[in-house]
């Protein structure tokens, strides 16, 4: 299948919702497109509209006035013909051609089949989120331990608690609204381990006052936490997990100023299950290839570089969410408005009424990124986490390499990158490409300070061989 | 002598490995890490079976014998090499003719050819119905990065060392005979003799040493699919490839090369493009290698593709290496321009070079049997570029 | 919730709630791990459900290589885990 539009969206998150309704809104014709079942991406995670009723997740969720706001928009441009909405269609590539982008997607609605679609447009609008920092620890790789997003995802996605007795660790925000949605759904949330020390919020209150919204949502979750008694304890991480075959024990450590586990200080606590989130990393496997320049997000992660129009540096690519720099729902949203003004704006389409703030947007857009910086600060890798790392532990998952393999590398081959690193040891070279292992890889390796690049990926997702074939046109070639 | 190596890829580290064996005092240069160009973008074939009989077989059969002697110091294991042999497989009655008087040729040449009537039985997962083929047991496969970094840690063994920056410029001596390096950050490496082992940069390289050679880039791209037990025992290509390889058609040829690694993963070539340094992905070249892939293996049809990736071989007008010294600037010798076969042809490389720096043969390689591949060939006897 | 139809796993029905990804129906029985690696055996499953790490490959009506966070479950669908490989 081949189909054209004015734009597409790659991504129904909220930027790439809010992008695909103010585009739609200013009269083009949109293409939006997401590998979920359901349009929402990873934080308004909806079970598909036929399962709603028997997987009831509304109260897990957000944000949710907005989110039913912006599917009412979109139906009605269904409706109209100009929204084509395309879910379980996962974008394997893109590519730059003369009058704009081809996006290469494979239709996996009724997996394990998959159809080959190609869709293209002068303006190409990449909102695809991101995903879990993880930091190796031994024992991670024991079935029970999840990344913080992993539980979160099956609650919001398919109405499962993980397990019964769960320990959650990292740092950031994040993890307050996955230990909420644990208790409230019955699981004991044993502790919440927040690296970061209590007080680091205070250091940047003025950003934290102009975000009322987000002091409202964190007592929500607060009040729940205290309801359902769940300790948080802070500066305190999880250094172990132990168990034959899941996970049984959690060992967990106060940190010193650094990041290094205080001796005395350790913990032994009975878990079933573990949620590990150290903030998000961009995902930004599409943007990569073609060839938009990046910028430090100000979190130890490269994001893509973008004006205030939310523009990349590659002329009709624009970029929204997370892929700018992890920040939250709320910014993603008033993102993709930007964007989809700026898309407007540039193929020159005649103004309509009530589609173009994009002062206001702006303003909230510096606001909400004020915050997400602020909140950055406050919840850093603490720089001596590989201290809890021994030379055995796996650190990457799908080729097992230890994190001995890869301080060796360093040592004995000068290694300084992931990259340098993943062709000497294999780590990030199995089948999630170094998406997990990487930002690991690159703090045991590389100089402090210097942000994680992630590697370009020129196939976003696994494609079978055959479904590639099929997608070529036909050749004359003998073999 | 003191020696400079321009480039930390398999051929510069093959020269430093080579030219620190024989006593001389090296230091290898590179603006990055050990094989961070073009040798992390090949598969890692140390081919016969793809070369005519000439200089570059000649080379390569060389090369073929010294990458044992280098895998028995390195340890095979550590740098992933096999000896797995390969197999060119003709799809049509025809096809299978000329790969036959191909095979006779090369033989003559004095590479092992072994006929094959059902490559089924060589390679249980081919499709059915190939008229037959020609198995090459002398082709191998090392994992370049490895090796490269392999050769560059025994180099140092035999002390050599490593200087990270760039090549700027020569410095040369009132007699125009090179006298040292200057490098990016002013630093001057002093040096008896330079050797531009700079790949695909080569051309920059030898230009910045006052001896341009023109070497261009020509891209490819190799698809990798997941890890599976193993598969495919060869190397595994279409008779069609060495037409490709040897071909200056400016336009896009794929030609099928199927192997699997000792990770599981099975690699999948081989496309040349003549695009400069166009970093740019061409989802139309997947598809096709994908569909000439499929044909020859057609269980390939339900394994994943996980990654690709592309790259861009040094190539010299006529298709074959520039080894020895630039008869412009005294001390400056050429080891670049390999297009797909710098890791096959590394040892050879090395080894010439340091026989031709020693003035006298070196591990079997003897200056004056390698002269097809001297610079001389793209110079007047004035030392004007042809 | 009420498990009204089901899938097969190994040859074994496992029921499921229309809408449910593989994942999120073999979590709900109580399973976390169903794959090994090839290297080490070491057990995988669920890991970051979103489609991002790989852990939970499993095959489904034949075809490996399929992530149990992202396949929608589906009645009748066969599903067999990778004991001993990497499928």
């Amino acid at each position: 299948m081949s189909e054209s539009a004015d734009l597409v969206v790659v991504g129904a998150g909220p930027a790439g919702m809010a992008a695909a309704a103010t585009a739609l809104d200013g009269g083009l014709r949109v293409v939006l497109i997401d590998s979920g079942a359901a349009p929402g991406g990873q934080f308004w995670r909806h079970p598909p509209l036929s399962a709603r009723e028997a997987v009831p997740t509304a109260d897990l969720h957000h944000g949710l006035s907005t989110y039913r706001a912006l599917c009412a928009t979109l139906s009605a441009h269904e409706g109209t013909g100009r929204l084509t909405l395309l879910l379980n269609h996962h974008v394997w590539t893109t590519a730059r051609e003369e009058d704009g982008f081809a996006v290469h997607a494979m239709d996996r609605g009724r997996a394990p089949e998959e159809r080959a679609v190609v869709l293209r447009a002068p303006a190409l609008l990449v909102a695809t989120g991101a995903y879990d920092r993880q930091l190796p620890f031994p024992g991670w790789d024991l079935p029970g331990v999840l990344t913080a997003g992993g539980l979160q995802s099956l609650l919001k996605g398919g109405g499962v608690v993980a397990g019964s007795r769960v320990v959650l660790g990292g740092t950031g925000p994040f993890l307050l609204p996955v230990a909420a949605a644990l208790a409230a759904r019955g699981a004991k949330v044993v502790a919440v381990c927040e690296a970061a020390a209590p007080s680091a919020w205070l250091r940047h209150p003025a950003a934290l006052l102009r975000n009322p919204a987000k002091w409202a949502e964190g007592a929500r979750y607060a009040g729940t936490l205290a309801r359902h008694r769940v300790p948080v304890r802070t500066r305190t991480a999880i250094v172990g997990a132990e168990g034959e075959g899941r996970v049984a024990v959690v060992r967990t450590a106060a940190l010193d100023a650094a990041g290094r586990p205080l001796p005395g200080t350790e913990r032994r606590i009975e878990a079933d299950t573990v949620g590990v989130g150290w903030g998000f990393v961009p995902q930004l496997d599409l943007l990569l290839p073609l060839g938009c320049d990046l910028a430090d997000a100000g979190d130890g992660t490269m994001a893509a570089a973008v004006d205030d129009g939310q523009r990349t540096t590659v002329p009709g690519l624009y970029t929204a969410g997370e892929t700018c720099g992890v920040g939250g729902a709320a910014l993603a949203v008033s993102e993709g408005r930007v964007a989809a003004v700026s898309v407007l704006t540039d193929l020159s389409a005649p103004a309509r009424p009530g589609t173009r703030r994009p002062a206001a947007e702006r303003r909230a857009v510096a606001r909400h990124r004020a915050f997400a910086r602020a909140m950055a600060q406050a919840h850093p890798l603490p720089p001596a986490w590989p201290a809890w790392l021994t030379d055995d532990t796996p650190v990457c998952r799908c080729e097992e390499v230890t994190a001995g393999a890869v301080r060796a590398a360093r040592a004995d081959d000068a290694a300084a990158d992931h990259r340098q690193v993943k062709q000497l040891t294999r780590a990030g070279m199995g089948w999630c490409q170094g998406r997990m292992c990487g930002p690991a890889v690159h703090c045991l390796v590389s100089a402090r300070d210097q942000p994680y690049a992630p590697t370009e990926r020129l196939i976003a997702t696994p494609v079978t061989l055959g479904a590639l074939a099929d997608s070529g046109e036909p050749t004359t070639d003998p073999s | 002598m003191k020696v400079v190596v321009v480039g930390a890829g398999i051929v510069g580290a093959a020269c430093a490995f080579h030219a620190a064996a024989a006593g001389l005092d090296v230091t290898v240069l590179d603006r990055g890490p050990v094989g961070a160009g073009t040798t992390s973008r090949g598969e890692g074939n140390i081919l016969l079976s793809d070369k005519e009989p000439g200089p570059e077989l000649e080379l390569a059969r060389l090369s073929r014998d010294l990458w044992d002697e280098a895998a028995e110091e390195l340890g095979p294991e550590t740098v992933e090499f096999e000896t797995k042999g390969g197999l060119v497989v003709a799809s049509t009655p025809d096809a299978l003719g000329a790969l036959h008087a191909f095979a006779a040729r090369q033989a003559a040449a004095g590479v092992r050819t072994e006929a094959v009537e059902r490559v089924g039985e060589l390679e249980p997962h081919v499709a059915p119905g190939l008229p037959g083929g020609v198995h090459y047991p002398q082709d191998a496969q090392v994992q370049p990065v490895l090796a490269a970094a392999g050769l560059l840690r025994a180099a140092v063994r035999h002390g050599a060392r490593t200087h990270t920056g760039e090549a700027v410029a020569a410095v040369t001596g009132t007699d125009g005979r090179i006298a040292g390096v200057r490098t990016a950050d002013g630093t001057v490496l002093p040096a008896d003799a330079v050797v531009n082992a700079a790949g695909t940069w080569g051309g920059e390289v030898g230009r910045r040493l006052g001896a341009p050679v023109g070497i261009l880039p020509r891209r490819g791209f190799v698809l990798v699919t997941e890890p599976l037990p193993p598969m495919i025992r060869h190397k595994v290509y279409s008779a069609d490839y060495v037409a490709n390889v040897a071909s200056s058609d400016e336009g896009l040829e794929t030609s099928c090369v199927v192997e699997g690694t000792r990770a599981g993963t099975i690699l999948i070539g081989a496309s040349r493009e003549r695009v400069g340094f166009d970093t740019s992905m061409n989802p139309a070249v997947v598809a096709r290698l994908a569909a000439q892939a499929c044909r020859l293996f057609p269980f390939l049809r339900g394994v994943h593709l996980i990654r690709a990736y592309r790259g861009f071989r040094p190539y010299c007008p006529d298709h074959l290496p520039v080894i020895g010294p630039d008869p412009r600037v005294p001390g400056v010798l050429h080891a670049c321009g390999h297009e797909g076969a710098g890791i096959g042809l590394a040892p050879g490389t090395g080894a010439l070079v340091t026989a031709q720096l020693l003035g006298r043969p070196w591990r079997g390689a003897d200056p004056a049997a390698h002269t097809g591949l001297l610079p001389d060939r793209f110079l007047t006897t004035g030392g004007v570029p042809k | 919730m009420t498990a009204v139809t089901a899938f097969t796993v190994d040859g074994e029905p496992l029921p499921f709630v229309p809408g449910q990804t593989l994942a999120a129906a073999l979590v709900a029985s109580g399973r976390v791990a169903w794959r090994t690696t090839r290297g080490g055996q070491r057990p995988r499953g669920i890991f970051c459900g979103i489609g991002v790490c790989y852990d939970c490959l499993v095959t489904v009506d034949g075809t490996g290589g399929q992530r149990a966070c992202l396949v929608q479950a589906r009645a009748g669908m066969a599903v067999t885990t990778g004991e001993g490989d990497d499928e």
